[in-house]
Formats: C-alpha cells, sequence, structure tokens
C-alpha cells in the first residue's frame, strides 16, 4: 500500500485511473450484452412459449396496443401481424417504442432473444400471418447480381443505391441497412415496418428475396474498394470533403509558402 | 571575359553543353524571355494562389483525363458485364459502363486514376470559385482587369460544362438520373425545348447517341477553350501585371514583391507538386464517385441521395426547393395544346442567370456608379468597400442557400429533423438570406473601419491599468508603428457623387439612377483617418503620457 501511496501524485496516475475505469465499465456492459444476445436456437412455437408471450405482452405491450392486441387509438391491432413483425420491431429494438414520433427509433433490443420468441409466439397465435423466415432463405448465397438489379428497382428510392438511407416526408427516413440482420432485412420486406412498403411473395418471391439479401451481404463484405467510403452518401459528402478538407490542406500549404521565414 | 568584350564579339561558348545551348538560344530567344518572366514580379499573398491552384488542378485533369481515355469506350452499346465485380457480373449494361467499371476494377492503377480525376475536377472548380470570391471581395475586377474579370468567370461556366460532361460519361445510374434532369430543364423551354432534347439526344432519352457527343464535348471542345481561355487569362496577367495588397511603399504605380526567378518559380513548381501530391493522397485514400454502387443506367429507378456533382449543385437545390403549386396557383400552365411548366423551367435557368448576369456585369456597374476611371492596381481589404462586400456576401449566402437545398434529404436524415421544415426554412431563407446578410455585412464592415480608424487614433490597447493619483483608472494605449498604421488609414472612401447635368445641361433619368445607386452605395461611410486627425490624437497622446487631466477620460475608452 506504501508503493501505491507514493506513486498516487505519479504524472500517468490520472490516465492510468481512467483506464481502468474505462476497463470496468466497457467490460461489465459486454458481459450485460452478450447475456441479453443468448440466441435461441429454434423458431418453432411452444405452448408455454405462447403463455409465457401473453404475459410479456400484458406487460409490456397492452398499454397501447390493448389487452389481447386488439388496438387501441395509441396503438394498432396486433391480430395477424404474424410472428415476423414481432421478431423484427422488437428484435431491432424499435417495439417498445421509445417516444411517439413520425416513426419508430431504433435502439439497443430490450428483450433477449427467449423473450423476443416468447412475444413473437403469442401474437403469431393471434392470427395467421408471415412467419419467422426460413434458414435457407438468410444463408446469403444467393445471386448478388439478381439482387442487385431488384434492389435498385425496389429499394433503392428510399435506402439509397449503396443502402447507405435516406430521408421520406415530415421526419420519416429509411434507415442505413449496413449491419441489419438478414433475418430482419427479410421480415421487413414481408411485414412492411414503419413506412416501408409490403413486398409479399407474389410481388418479390422468397428466392428474389435471398437475393437481395445476398447482394446487401456481398456490398457490406466488400466494404469500399475505392477507400473510406465518406458514408456512401454520394456527390454532397465528397464535395463537403473537397471543400472542407481538400482545400484545407491547400489553404495551408498556400500560408506555409508565403510566409516569411525572417 | 570582361563585359566590353562580350559587347563586341559574339559569344562563342565553351563547353559541348554551351554550344548547344546557344545554338538553340540563338533561334528561339530563350534568354530574352527569361530575362523579361525572370524579373516579373509578383506580390507575395497566400489568398493569390488560388488561381494556381486551379491552373495545376486543370493539368492534373489532363494527364489523368488521358490515361482514363485509353480505357474507356463512350459506346451505349448493350453487354453483359464480365468484368471482376461480383455483384454486377452478367448483368446487362451499356459497353460504357462496362468500360468505366472495367478502368475501376481491372485496369491496373485505374480506380486511382478515376479517383484522382474526379477529385481533381471538383478541386478545379472550387479553387476556381475561391480565387473568383477572392478577386471580387478585394476589386481586383477594376480598371484595367474588367475583361479578365469576364474571361474568368466564361472559365467557370466552362469549368462547370467540363464537369457535368464527364460526370454523366460513366453511364451508371447517379449519371443516368442528372441527365434525366438536365433532358426534363431543356424539355421545359418554350417552343425549341422539346425539339432541342431530341436533337441532342438523336431520338426520346436516352437515346443510344448521348454518351459518344458528351464525350467528344468533354475530351475534345471543353478543354480545348478552357485551354485557350486559360492562356488569354494569363497573358492579361502579364499585360496588367499583378494587383497588391495596400502596404507602405505600394500604389498604383509600382508592383512589390518577389521576381519570378529563382525563388518564385520554384515555389510555384514545388506547389505543382504540392497539389498533386494532395490529390493523390485524397484518391488513395478517400473514394469518390463509387460507379459500382449505382448499378447500370435504367430509366425506372431514382436512388436516395441522388445530387449533382458540387458545382450543379445549386441549380438542383433551386429545382428542389420550387413548389409546384401554392395554395390554387399552378405553375403547369397549358396554353394552346402545349405545356409551360414554369415550375421546371423557373428554378432551372432564373438563379443561373441572375447569378451569371451580375457577376459579368459587375466590373461596369461599379464602374457606373462611381464614375471611376482610373486604373487600380492597389486592392480593396474588404471592409473598405462595406456595400461591395456586402453585396458579394449577399449573393454568396443565396448562392449557399440553394446549395444547402441541394443536400435537403441530408440534412434531414443527418439532423434528425423532417425534410418539409429544411424546405420551408430554406425556401423562407432564399429571399430572405441575401437580405440579412447584406445589412449583417455592411454593418460588420463599417463596425470594422470604426475599428480600424480608432486604433489609428488612439493605438492599441495594452492590457496595462494604471491608477493615477487622484484614483481614477485608465488602460494604456500602445501607439502604432507608422508601417502599420499605414494599413488602417491609406485606403480611398469614395463619397457619394450627386446627380450632374450633362453637357446640355440636363439632368438626365438614367443620371438620377446613378446618383440614387452612389447615395445608397457610399452614404454610409467611415473615412480613414486624416494626417490632420492623426496629428492631433498624436499630440494628445504624448499629452497622456506626461499628464493626467479631465481629457484622459476620452483616451480610457
Amino acid at each position: 500500500m506504501k508503493a501505491l501511496s507514493q506513486k498516487r501524485r505519479h504524472p500517468l496516475a490520472a490516465i492510468a485511473l481512467l483506464l481502468m475505469g474505462l476497463l470496468l465499465t466497457g467490460g461489465l456492459y459486454a458481459v450485460a450484452t452478450t447475456v441479453n444476445q443468448a440466441k435461441a436456437d429454434t423458431t418453432s412455437f411452444s405452448a408455454s412459449d405462447v403463455e409465457e408471450g401473453g404475459k410479456l405482452f400484458a406487460a409490456n405491450c397492452a398499454t397501447c396496443h390493448g389487452m389481447g392486441a386488439s388496438g387501441t387509438q395509441d396503438g394498432p391491432s396486433l391480430v395477424g401481424v404474424g410472428a415476423a413483425a414481432v421478431d423484427f420491431q422488437v428484435g431491432t429494438g424499435r417495439m417498445p417504442m421509445q417516444m411517439s414520433g413520425p416513426q419508430a427509433q431504433q435502439k439497443p433490443a430490450q428483450f433477449n432473444a427467449e423473450q423476443t420468441k416468447q412475444l413473437a409466439a403469442y401474437v403469431a397465435s393471434l392470427g395467421a400471418g408471415p412467419a419467422i423466415p426460413e434458414e435457407h432463405l438468410l444463408d446469403g448465397k444467393g445471386d448478388a447480381a439478381n439482387g442487385g438489379e431488384l434492389f435498385r428497382v425496389n429499394c433503392a428510392m428510399c435506402h439509397n443505391a449503396a443502402a447507405a438511407g435516406g430521408a421520406l416526408t415530415r421526419g420519416k427516413f429509411a434507415p442505413a441497412l449496413a449491419g441489419v440482420s438478414a433475418e430482419h432485412i427479410y421480415e421487413a420486406m414481408v411485414t412492411g415496418p414503419q413506412n416501408m412498403p409490403v413486398f409479399s411473395d407474389s410481388n418479390v418471391t422468397p428466392e428474389d428475396k435471398r437475393d437481395i439479401i445476398t447482394f446487401l451481404k456481398t456490398i457490406e463484405a466488400n466494404g469500399s474498394p475505392g477507400g473510406a467510403d465518406l458514408g456512401a452518401l454520394g456527390p454532397v459528402s465528397e464535395g463537403l470533403f473537397v471543400w472542407v478538407a481538400g482545400l484545407g490542406v491547400i489553404i495551408a500549404f498556400t500560408i506555409w509558402l508565403t510566409s516569411r521565414t525572417s | 571575359m570582361s563585359a566590353s568584350s562580350t559587347a563586341e564579339a559574339p559569344f562563342v561558348p565553351k563547353t559541348k553543353v554551351g554550344s548547344f545551348t546557344n545554338f538553340v538560344d540563338e533561334r528561339v530567344g530563350g534568354s530574352g524571355i527569361l530575362r523579361e518572366f525572370g524579373r516579373k514580379v509578383f506580390p507575395d499573398h497566400w489568398s493569390f494562389m488560388f488561381g494556381e491552384v486551379a491552373l495545376y488542378s486543370f493539368v492534373i485533369l489532363l494527364m489523368s483525363g488521358t490515361f482514363l481515355t485509353f480505357f474507356f469506350d463512350p459506346s451505349m452499346a448493350e453487354t453483359h458485364y464480365q468484368g471482376s465485380y461480383t455483384p454486377l457480373y452478367n448483368v446487362e449494361m451499356s459497353v460504357a459502363y462496362s468500360s468505366s467499371l472495367n478502368i475501376s476494377f481491372d485496369v491496373r492503377g485505374g480506380l486511382f486514376m478515376r479517383q484522382v480525376h474526379h477529385w481533381a475536377a471538383l478541386l478545379f472548380v472550387a479553387s476556381l470559385g475561391v480565387h473568383m470570391l477572392r478577386v471580387f471581395f478585394t476589386g481586383a475586377f477594376r480598371k484595367p482587369r474588367e475583361m479578365n474579370w469576364v474571361v474568368g468567370g466564361v472559365l467557370l461556366i466552362l469549368a462547370m460544362a467540363a464537369g457535368f460532361t464527364g460526370y454523366s460519361l460513366p453511364d451508371d445510374l447517379l449519371s443516368g438520373n442528372g441527365l434525366r434532369i438536365i433532358d426534363g430543364v431543356i424539355k421545359s423551354i418554350p417552343v425549341i425545348g422539346t425539339y432541342t432534347s431530341f436533337f441532342l439526344f438523336g431520338g426520346e432519352f436516352p437515346g443510344t447517341a448521348i454518351i459518344g457527343r458528351l464525350y467528344v464535348l468533354h475530351i475534345l471542345l471543353v478543354p480545348a477553350l478552357i485551354l485557350l481561355m486559360i492562356v488569354i487569362h494569363l497573358f492579361m496577367v502579364v499585360v496588367h501585371k499583378h494587383t497588391q495588397y495596400p502596404g507602405p511603399g505600394r500604389n498604383d504605380g509600382n508592383v512589390v514583391g518577389y521576381p519570378l526567378g529563382p525563388v518564385y518559380a520554384a515555389k510555384a513548381g514545388g506547389f505543382f507538386f504540392i497539389v498533386f501530391g494532395v490529390l493523390a493522397l485524397m484518391a488513395a485514400a478517400f473514394t469518390i464517385n463509387p460507379i459500382w454502387n449505382y448499378g447500370p443506367y435504367d430509366p425506372s429507378p431514382v436512388s436516395a441521395g441522388t445530387q449533382p456533382d458540387w458545382y450543379i449543385g445549386f441549380v438542383d437545390g433551386a429545382l428542389r426547393l420550387m413548389p409546384g403549386v401554392i395554395n390554387d396557383f399552378h405553375f403547369e400552365w397549358v396554353i394552346f395544346g402545349r405545356t409551360l411548366t414554369l415550375n421546371v423551367l423557373l428554378p432551372a435557368l432564373v438563379p443561373a442567370g441572375i447569378i451569371f448576369t451580375v457577376l459579368f456585369m459587375y466590373p461596369w456597374i461599379e464602374r457606373w456608379v462611381t464614375k471611376d476611371n482610373r486604373e487600380h492596381h492597389v486592392l480593396d481589404r474588404p471592409r473598405n468597400a462595406p456595400t461591395r462586400t456586402a453585396i458579394g456576401v449577399a449573393g454568396f449566402t443565396w448562392y449557399c442557400v440553394m446549395w444547402a437545398a441541394a443536400g435537403s434529404d441530408l440534412i434531414a436524415t443527418h439532423f434528425h429533423v423532417s425534410l418539409n421544415d429544411v424546405t420551408y426554412w430554406l425556401r423562407t431563407l432564399f429571399f430572405i438570406g441575401p437580405v440579412i446578410a447584406f445589412i449583417v455585412t455592411k454593418r460588420i464592415a463599417l463596425a470594422l473601419q470604426r475599428k480600424d480608424r480608432e486604433i489609428a487614433l488612439h493605438g492599441r490597447e495594452t492590457g496595462r491599468i494604471v491608477r493615477l493619483p487622484h484614483g481614477e483608472f485608465i488602460e494604456v494605449h500602445a501607439p502604432l508603428d507608422e508601417y502599420k498604421r499605414y494599413k488602417l488609414v491609406g485606403f480611398e472612401s469614395p463619397a457619394p457623387i450627386p446627380a450632374q447635368p450633362n453637357e446640355h445641361g440636363v439632368v438626365t433619368g438614367k443620371e438620377k439612377r446613378r446618383a440614387a445607386l452612389s447615395r445608397w452605395f457610399f452614404e454610409d461611410r467611415v473615412a480613414p483617418a486624416t494626417p490632420a486627425e492623426l496629428e492631433a490624437a498624436h499630440a494628445h497622446g504624448h499629452h497622456e503620457a506626461i499628464a493626467a487631466g479631465e481629457d484622459q477620460k476620452s483616451l480610457s475608452h
């Protein structure tokens, strides 16, 4: 202890303390979040799932969606929305909704995979709707080129050709798709969350959806071949960059060149 | 080796290199040119170097562009992509897009050269714009440089044309969307619009001709015109000599600075490599126009985040700001069975028309208002021409509002605000932004002039507080040295010129309008401190140093 008390006024002591604190909180957070992300290994629902889901629903969702998910003024009826809708909305943290607004914002998921599955089981038991997609549609081994064409025709006008997201009217927006799981992308297409239209299986077949997911996963894995992508936002970020960084560096050089040495 | 012997006998070189250079020199007169240009004096200031940046960017554009022409094929024939970028493998596309992808992925160094070319294009127009702003705000466009200002304006338009034709060449979704907007703008022109569009595209948009035609414009006509204009521009710079900032010993009859050779030439040559280096670094580390993201052009999809390159942005922004309907008033009229789409025609052509008309005419407007026919080689500090500076900032603000509107969707998503609100605000700013900018800028310029005058007369604040024997505290002001003071007092402050009768003794209406404009320009003015005022203040200052009295109060604030 003596050595410690002698070193406590060392110039690096504050930094060491800060580092220890950050490591501790960071470590705790990492442990806490991995516990939360424990993955359910099956998509088939048991009777106990439905029962547990019903309890969770009554405690967390019924305020807006009503008892029995029949809907209130504040939230729509969930009868017939299917397990896919629940898995998307709850799995991405959009539900329970943080606040009212133009559309539900993404946030860290509030329920773990097991609880999400139970909620999905409960809602699915209320009426037939899109189910959670099968594993082989999400493997990302489809035709990326076909997926790219479908993406540009069906999705790019809101989500941007590089899937970087885009604005809709009155504060609504289409989010960027990097980092979104294949399961959630598929579920979004079949359920049309927030302001997104539904792309039913007769519009875009399950195989085509698999191709779109393959395309998105391919461009995400490819990264940006030409260097930092500046947000993949197109000419606006490029223009901003040339004015701020490019011209900024050039101006620094001009000042250096015309400064007098004496 | 004495001077007299060389003057009489012809110079006989002693070495092989000497005889070779002498041979060339006797035939092209290189030493005479070098003697003339090597002694040319350039004033040194960082803000004088933006034209140079533009010139160097253009040289880099020529070099990287030449490389790209080796591999680019402007054909719009259909093909199936067989290159190494898998997300587009076997997709149907034009040969132009396919060859652009090959440049990016299958030509060694191709992607780097494409990115150098595109970054250099953005920097070219940006440095041109900043150069023009510098020239405007310092009054460098005044006699004898009015025509060179016009040449510069033509260069700006040509640079935008070069940029836009190049932007369209890869025939990807982004550039195709851009062309579609241009096509729409052309078609909105009454009577000749549709004919012009069909002529340009060789039939209905998009046709199979446009890329080849734009390619010829992009690599032949437009660069040739730019080169011609650069030659004229630089020729006039040599004829006029360079302007200089005000300072002791500088006047309209001299140029104070460094001679071109050897130091300045070395600096300028080195600066080329600095610009090249910065662009190469940007091209190596930051992607620009990732055409593989956008896919081949197809008239049906329009991607979110579709914008032109920054220099066309203000036109795109004006289009975005224009409402189609205000209450029940529609901007699309049908006259004699023809559609007149004012909601496209007005925003696309009117703001750009106003900006360029005022830009080209401004030297003559100011010349007419001031009746100033003298040559000006000493620049104005922007604060010393408050109305001109305010006009410039108002125009720049107007431009920036339209410019920002081109990115309205990104403003909405990145600042989490409603796209509609962004549009409403920008529409409001479109009208009141320039007015506010004008008033605020003019007041700031006048305030800075008053500050200059105060400092010239009473010196700068030292931060040293002295307590006088009777208890009063004053801050000691240190007088400026003469060199610094010169900058603060050595400028012209024109007063309004009232309307004057012509040779027939008549005050014409035009002259009255000129007088009104002159009053508007110069009625708010802060005159520079006169020698008499300086003398009075100076005596005052000495007085302050030796005695303390009632009059000190005026000095301490």
